[in-house]
């Protein structure tokens, strides 16, 4: 790509992933610590989601929109995060693609009491070889639960953090992203 | 009397294809990330170049660096229709683009560790 003809150092734009099942916090979370933002797609719809969507009974639909929750944090000019909320639906895992493509990272934000609803996004961070970290979103009145149980439940590799954190809260959603971007410079130099 | 087709958010009358001449995809594509930085130019708009309003509007809310989903949120237009867009006009030098870093080419340690200061400091 052309640069920039100025003699300012190239900005800086780090991409994080928010994962995890529907109504588990994701937007919450981004919200908390950024302002909303909101991201339509119309994408033809991929051989992956055909049959999900069913498009034999409605012939005609060839495209499908998602919206996307997203935020900006500006650290310093030249220096910005962008989080991502992951459209929850299977039928949208194209989008993961796009977003994790030169992405720095992702939180995967789990339910203790719909753990499995991570499982996929568990398993395609570990696929894509995408360093990420869960953090167990603390809901009024759930049970509390081990980290490391949470580890065992969702058969992470040791290396994996897991967190308690309340996707409400600006400090836990700053300590939440201050633990993935330390994990990523750790598997940095375990992968070196 | 008909009701009239609007209600009270009627969301875009123009399809979104329409806006780009029924292209679903620009040419320089891959020059748009999500998050890479758009910024006007200063190369003037010529009446030749046959720019909609969309464009113009572009021009506008990128002359400081916005990025790629900023401005399809800006615009409330799909990310698709804004990458066709963006691609007329980087064809017609009207706007830069610039890539972020590409996973392959994580940021070094020392950037790292200021975006862990920087988020402390929030």
């Amino acid at each position: 790509m052309d640069s920039m003809s100025s003699d300012r150092p190239d900005p800086v734009a780090i991409k994080i992933m928010i994962a995890g099942g529907f109504g588990v916090g994701k937007t919450t979370l981004v919200g908390a610590i950024s302002e909303i933002r909101t991201l339509r797609t119309e994408s033809a719809m991929t051989a992956r989601s055909e049959g999900v969507d069913d498009t034999g009974l409605v012939p005609q639909k060839t495209t499908t929109t998602v919206a996307m929750d997203f935020g900006r944090i500006t650290l310093r000019e030249g220096l910005s995060i962008y989080l991502f909320g992951t459209p929850g639906q299977n039928r949208f895992w194209f989008m993961w693609d796009e977003l994790a493509t030169g992405a720095l990272g992702a939180v995967v934000l789990a339910d203790t009491r719909r753990l499995s609803d991570c499982f996929a996004a568990v398993d395609y961070f570990e696929q894509r070889g995408l360093p990420f970290l869960v953090a167990v979103n603390q809901f009024d009145g759930a049970r509390t639960y081990e980290p490391a149980k949470v580890k065992n439940a969702l058969a992470l590799e040791p290396h994996v953090p897991v967190l308690v954190c309340d996707a409400r809260e600006r400090e836990s959603a700053k300590r939440t992203l201050v633990s993935l971007v330390e994990h990523v410079i750790k598997e940095k130099e375990r992968t070196a | 009397m008909p009701e009239p087709f609007l209600d009270e958010d009627p969301g875009p009358i123009v399809r979104p294809y329409t806006l780009t001449g029924g292209r679903t995809r620009s040419d320089a594509e891959d020059a748009f990330d999500l998050v890479s930085l758009i910024e006007t130019t200063d190369d003037p708009v010529l009446p030749t170049m046959d720019l909609g309003p969309e464009h113009l509007r572009i021009r506008q809310i990128c002359a400081r660096s916005l990025s790629v989903a900023e401005v399809a949120a800006d615009l409330d237009l799909p990310v698709d229709v804004v990458r066709v867009l963006l691609g007329d006009l980087l064809g017609h030098h009207l706007i830069r683009s610039r890539r972020p870093a590409a996973g392959s080419q994580l940021p070094d340690d020392r950037l790292l560790k200021e975006v862990i200061d920087g988020l402390n400091e929030l």
